[in-house]
């Protein structure tokens, strides 16, 4: 009787599964070949790669006027694809850490593959600060270390240096989230492994993992503990990023929305980048019976939340920009002036693809629909990318005099590092997904009395 | 020295529950139980003593605190004071609020990794680590329990059977382990 759950409630796992068949299923992957598809997806992201890598190479050698910056917009794709690739960092935490707290079941089926695309989402926005340094050996500067200039320190009164210590942490305290949570699972894969060299990296990887009664306590406990602690941070990774802007005294970024407003937005594209990848994952690694229709429409209920908050932040922004009277507020990224200037097809963007497109998923027809959530999930993360971009390249293309007037266009180099970050990303991403168990196999296995299918029908039909 | 362990394995978590329990009304010692997932209940059962690492977090979460608030007094106010953006500099005090997300951060940090850290230690993990588990499907349907065994073997066995075990081995271990 301890494994009740309600019958109004949809199983999680579907089909006849026994614990071992959840290792069958999950190992699958790891142990099979890859596919043609595979390997097709992955020299395209590894090409991608290597031409964003070049184009580092280019601008580290040259400078960064290879860019397209010019004397008023100082920052533009770099610090745009930073926020966008933080932003969708947060879903990986969120999945694993605050619906850890709620005791939400259906996190379990998701939450290893968001927290990798966590990581390596910010390993790409990592690489841009550290790029835009334009000399990136002279990175360690931004650490509070004694130096060559004497008791010079960095500045913690910087939103900037904020930074430096929420993204480190955050990324640090990920990293070992998921790594503590993969060691059951790779002792599973060790213990399986019949070829000698796989034993020897999955023993390795695992730990020693054993699991024994005193260790499963101390396990779940940490759990515990490290989602209470990631739920904090993973807030406040994006109020800080928010405050790089905010703090500043600069018409359209000089707002007291943005803290709350960037965390709702990084949630809604975090979300909208695990629909994307694991819309196609479920597929190719033939996960159907654990990544099911219901996951789809849960990810997509999140969606619509947070991105009412979004819409409703934006109306807000434009409201204010309009209400002030101030022709200086009038050329902020959602205001009349952006709406009818030069920038006019990129305030459109943002309004199409982050506040009109996601409206279809109010109907519970697309919502379940793998297909409609997999598009919709893919304007999401245009728009959001358009919502950085307005944000930083239209407030800062008109300063507050006429000679400060710029455009910015983006050169090749520009554009080539951000489709190299997204190379970069699909390639962790596919060599994840043949290498690691790509669903908590231990956790899946303690939720499969409780929401399997066939234990459900079992106990439903026992009842009546 | 060598001693002898039943090894008796289950393939059901409420099984192994039910049978955890009732070795111990029999006053057995159940030396350990090595399970593929965490079963609820099962450390209770066994008479385990909670686990107190998330008050060993805490108190890291602590260091981390007073790290971040030595640090950003000594650097900005004490080591070389500058007026940045008009922020008070004289106490650290009057520029704390400006230093909210570091000490913030720095908690998380000592908190989180620390307490990751000391959970390896104490159960024994880390890289190169042999895995200790006596049989290799432990990690994926089976429940392995492991009891010493003296002169009683044949009762409990007898009393393994009944709490619904699949298979009972009787294995030969050195007295080596050091917990």
């Amino acid at each position: 009787m301890s494994h009740y759950e309600a019958p109004i409630r949809e199983p999680l796992i579907l089909g006849e599964k026994s614990y071992h068949d959840i290792t069958e299923d999950i190992a699958r992957p790891i142990e099979g070949k890859a596919n043609k598809n595979w390997y097709i997806a992955f020299y395209i992201s590894l090409a991608a790669m290597l031409w964003g890598f070049g184009c580092i190479f280019y601008t580290v050698g040259t400078g960064i006027g290879v860019w397209g910056l010019n004397k008023n917009i100082g920052w533009a794709w770099d610090i745009t694809n930073f926020v966008w690739w933080v932003g969708i960092g947060h879903a990986g935490t969120l999945i694993s850490a605050v619906l850890l707290l709620f005791r939400q079941k259906w996190r379990m089926a998701i939450n290893r593959s968001a927290e990798a695309m966590t990581i390596f989402a910010v390993f790409q926005a990592g690489l841009f600060p550290i790029i835009h340094m334009g000399r990136p050996w002279n990175g360690y500067w931004v650490l509070p270390i004694p130096n060559q200039f004497g008791p010079l320190w960095v500045n913690f009164n910087s939103p900037l240096l904020w930074d430096v210590f929420a993204i480190s942490t955050y990324l640090s305290v990920s990293l070992v989230f998921w790594w503590t949570g993969l060691l059951p699972d790779f002792a599973t894969i060790r213990d399986r492994a019949v070829k000698p060299f796989q034993k020897k990296i999955y023993a390795l990887v695992s730990f020693g993992w054993s699991g024994r009664a005193k260790d499963w306590q101390r396990f779940e406990e940490v759990s515990l503990v490290l989602a209470g602690l990631a739920t904090p941070l993973v807030l406040s990774v994006h109020t800080i990023v928010s405050m790089d802007f905010a703090t500043s005294i600069n018409p359209g970024w000089h707002s007291t929305i943005f803290p709350p407003y960037f965390v709702a937005g990084a949630i809604f594209s975090g979300f909208a980048m695990v629909q994307t990848l694991l819309g196609v994952m479920r597929k190719v690694t033939n996960l159907e019976s654990y990544i099911t229709r219901l996951h789809i429409e849960y990810m997509n209920v999140v969606i619509i939340l947070t991105g009412g908050i979004v819409a409703i932040a934006y109306s807000t922004e434009f409201f204010i920009a309009w209400y002030t009277g101030s022709p200086y507020e009038d050329y902020t990224y959602l205001s009349l002036g952006a709406e009818g200037g030069p920038y006019g097809w990129a305030f459109w963007s943002l309004l199409i693809f982050n506040i009109f497109i996601p409206q279809f998923l109010w109907f519970k027809k697309v919502r379940r629909s793998f297909i409609w959530s997999f598009l919709i999930s893919i304007a999401i993360n245009i728009g959001m990318w358009f919502e950085r971009f307005d944000i930083i390249a239209i407030v800062l293309s008109k300063g507050h005099l006429p000679s400060t007037w710029w455009r910015f266009e983006p050169t090749f180099v520009d554009v080539g590092i951000f489709i190299g970050t997204i190379g970069f990303f699909f390639v962790l991403f596919l060599l994840y997904a043949r290498t690691f168990p790509v669903i908590p196999t231990a956790e899946v296995k303690t939720i499969l009395k409780s929401s399997g299918e066939n234990y459900k029908k079992l106990r439903d039909t026992n009842h009546e | 020295m060598s001693s002898k362990v039943i090894h008796a394995l289950y393939n059901d978590d409420e099984v192994v529950l039910k049978a955890v329990k009732k070795v111990k009304a029999a006053h057995h010692h159940i030396e350990e139980v090595f399970c593929p997932f965490p079963v609820h209940g099962l450390d209770k059962a066994m008479g385990l003593a909670p686990t107190r690492i998330a008050i060993a977090s805490f108190m890291y979460g602590l260091v981390g605190l007073s790290i971040a608030i030595w640090l950003t007094w000594y650097t900005m106010i004490n080591d070389w004071p500058q007026d940045i953006g008009g922020k008070p500099n004289s106490t650290w005090f009057a520029n704390m609020p400006a230093f909210v997300p570091i000490m913030f951060e720095m908690t998380v940090f000592f908190a989180a990794h620390l307490m990751v850290i000391t959970f390896y230690l104490r159960s024994r993990i880390w890289p190169f680590k042999e895995a200790e588990n006596p049989d290799p499907r432990t990690t994926d349907d089976h429940f392995l329990m492991e009891i010493p065994v003296g002169e009683d073997e044949e009762e409990l066995t007898e009393l393994l059977k009944e709490t619904g075990a699949v298979e009972i081995k009787v294995v030969e271990v050195e007295d080596t382990h050091d917990h």
